[in-house]
């Protein structure tokens, strides 16, 4: 069992609120999933030649010695922001360029997302200390995800927390098991995908990054997840402008969507939804199954 | 009576619906949020009124009460559910009156998918339409649907009756349409009238077991 929380603001001034609306709906998801908590949040748009990263370190890190670590040796740009246990980190390089180069030169940290917009945190512990750690009530933004995590398919640590990246701008969130991870996990190591867990829901954004990487749309990567990911899923899928979600064809883990004229609303219970203003005169459905459901706003 | 789930607790108002005090009791729940269990194990003849939408398995192994919610029903809604009647103005969420054995359901949105799942005896009327994998493995009990079925509705089905008005977008295994004779529309119209829903039974279509998966023995069909 776990919970997923999605949010998407159509009226901007929910925009200065949006952390504090998503803490509320990811608290009311704090049963299903007391282990660790994680959220993806999309704000302050940098410019296109910009990239933002996130990186997770511990309370040990010394943010200092890392900006100086990227300064000498990627960008002289560099600025690093940190935020309790990760840092946001703004670099004025290529972005592919820049992921590949974390990825060999920082071993004391992990990136947990890169793109012009996304920031995700994530961290063991109950959801509410989880999200007190990061201030997410005071954050604001476009839209943002959530998770919090009870583990079944693999440990509870901060690596194995939700949202996974699963490229620039994306990430998934997942609530339910997979079956043909270990399978597939190797498939997709063979043909470049990197992992830094054993964890089945990295798998399913590895799938995702692996497909987009291919040239293939966001709707269509999800319409071959349905064929090539055996198990259990409710997914949400973060995007630069939006976010989808996506059902099993047996759909058995929950997801409720609700959608007034100022946001669209998904999570797993509708007590996330009874948080949100206005939420009485909501239209509240369960997604079909096998179904792509998506909002994208105009960028 | 008043319970405001915003201040008290779930148990404070299952307790109370599970004491003879609450026989014939008029009962009103606020702010229920979308909390689970609200109204489970209900015992006695009375009435409760829920203002909002409910989570997980609310008016489950009801017995007697009147359970009215004014919203929607998250999943295992009447679960098991013995007798008295449930009604749920909005729409429910998966597996709605699973394995329950007495009493009426009514949804007067849509349900889910498995809705009815290994049904023994409760009725179910929907006024919308059902999801997938309904009424899997029903045993015995009705379930009527004004609007229209998903896939493999009535898969393993054993001695239930399903009556649809609308599309069936696929049958499960073993389940069959079969003729309407004038009991089946005598009790329908009653299913429909307990309800409050103003459709013609005619309009409807049954649909049962083939009986080609499990050893039906004619001996035995009294039981039914």
């Amino acid at each position: 069992m776990c919970g997923i929380v999605g949010l998407y603001t159509k009226n901007s001034e929910l925009q200065s609120s949006l952390g504090s609306l998503l803490s509320a709906m990811l608290v009311q998801m704090a049963d299903r999933g007391p282990d660790s908590a994680g959220i993806a949040i999309y704000h302050d748009t940098v410019g296109t030649e910009s990239i933002k990263v996130t990186l997770q370190g511990d309370q040990d890190t010394d943010w200092q010695l890392i900006e100086r670590q990227i300064a000498e040796g990627l960008d002289p740009t560099v600025k690093v922001a940190p935020i309790a246990t990760h840092a946001v980190v703004l670099l004025s390089v290529d972005g592919d360029h820049a992921v590949e180069w974390i990825d060999g030169n920082l071993d004391a940290v992990r990136m947990t997302s890169n793109g012009r917009s996304i920031e995700i945190y994530k961290e063991r512990g109950h959801p509410r200390e989880v999200i007190e750690t990061f201030g997410l009530d005071d954050m604001t933004g476009t839209h943002a995800l959530g998770h919090t995590r009870m583990a079944t398919e693999s440990r509870v640590t901060t690596e194995h927390s939700h949202p996974f990246s699963t490229g620039m701008d994306l990430c998934l969130v997942h609530n339910g098991s997979l079956s043909n991870h270990n399978r597939l996990r190797e498939n997709l190591r063979a043909d470049g995908i990197r992992f830094q867990t054993d964890n089945d829901s990295e798998v399913a954004a590895g799938y995702l990054t692996w497909r987009l990487k291919q040239g293939a749309t966001l709707k269509e990567s999800m319409e071959a997840a349905l064929a090539d990911l055996d198990g259990f899923y409710t997914f949400a899928i973060g995007t630069k402008n939006g976010f989808a979600v996506l059902r099993d064809p047996i759909a058995c883990k929950p997801a409720v969507l609700a959608e007034t004229d100022d946001w669209v609303a998904m999570s797993s219970e509708y007590r996330s939804i009874a948080q949100l203003p206005g939420n009485e005169k909501a239209r509240v459905w369960e997604p079909n199954p096998a179904t792509v459901y998506s909002w994208e706003r105009e960028s | 009576m008043k319970f405001d789930l915003a201040g008290q607790g779930i148990r404070h108002l299952n307790r109370y619906l599970h004491e003879p005090e609450s026989q014939g009791a008029e009962v009103e729940v606020d702010n229920p949020s979308g909390s689970h269990n609200i109204a489970v194990g209900a015992l006695h003849n009375c009435q409760v009124l829920v203002n909002g939408h409910v989570g997980y398995y609310c008016a489950a192994m009801n017995q007697h009460a009147e359970i009215t919610v004014r919203g929607n029903a998250g999943p295992g809604l009447a679960e098991n559910m013995m007798s008295g009647t449930v009604r749920i103005m909005g729409n429910a969420s998966q597996y709605c009156g699973a394995t329950a054995h007495g009493g009426l359901l009514i949804i007067e949105g849509n349900a889910s998918s498995r809705c009815g799942i290994s049904l023994k005896g409760l009725d179910i009327v929907v006024a919308g339409s059902i999801g997938h994998m309904s009424a899997f493995m029903a045993q015995t009990g009705r379930l009527v649907v004004c609007g229209d079925a998903a896939e493999s509705m009535g898969d393993s089905i054993y001695e239930a009756r399903i009556y649809v008005r609308g599309k069936v977008a696929s049958l499960g295994t073993d389940c069959i349409e079969k003729p309407m004779g004038d009991e089946h529309i005598q009790e329908l119209r009653k299913l429909l009238e307990r309800a409050g829903l103003d459709y013609a039974a005619g309009a409807f279509k049954r649909y049962g077991s083939a009986r080609r998966l499990y050893n039906f023995d004619v001996d035995n069909a009294s039981l039914y």
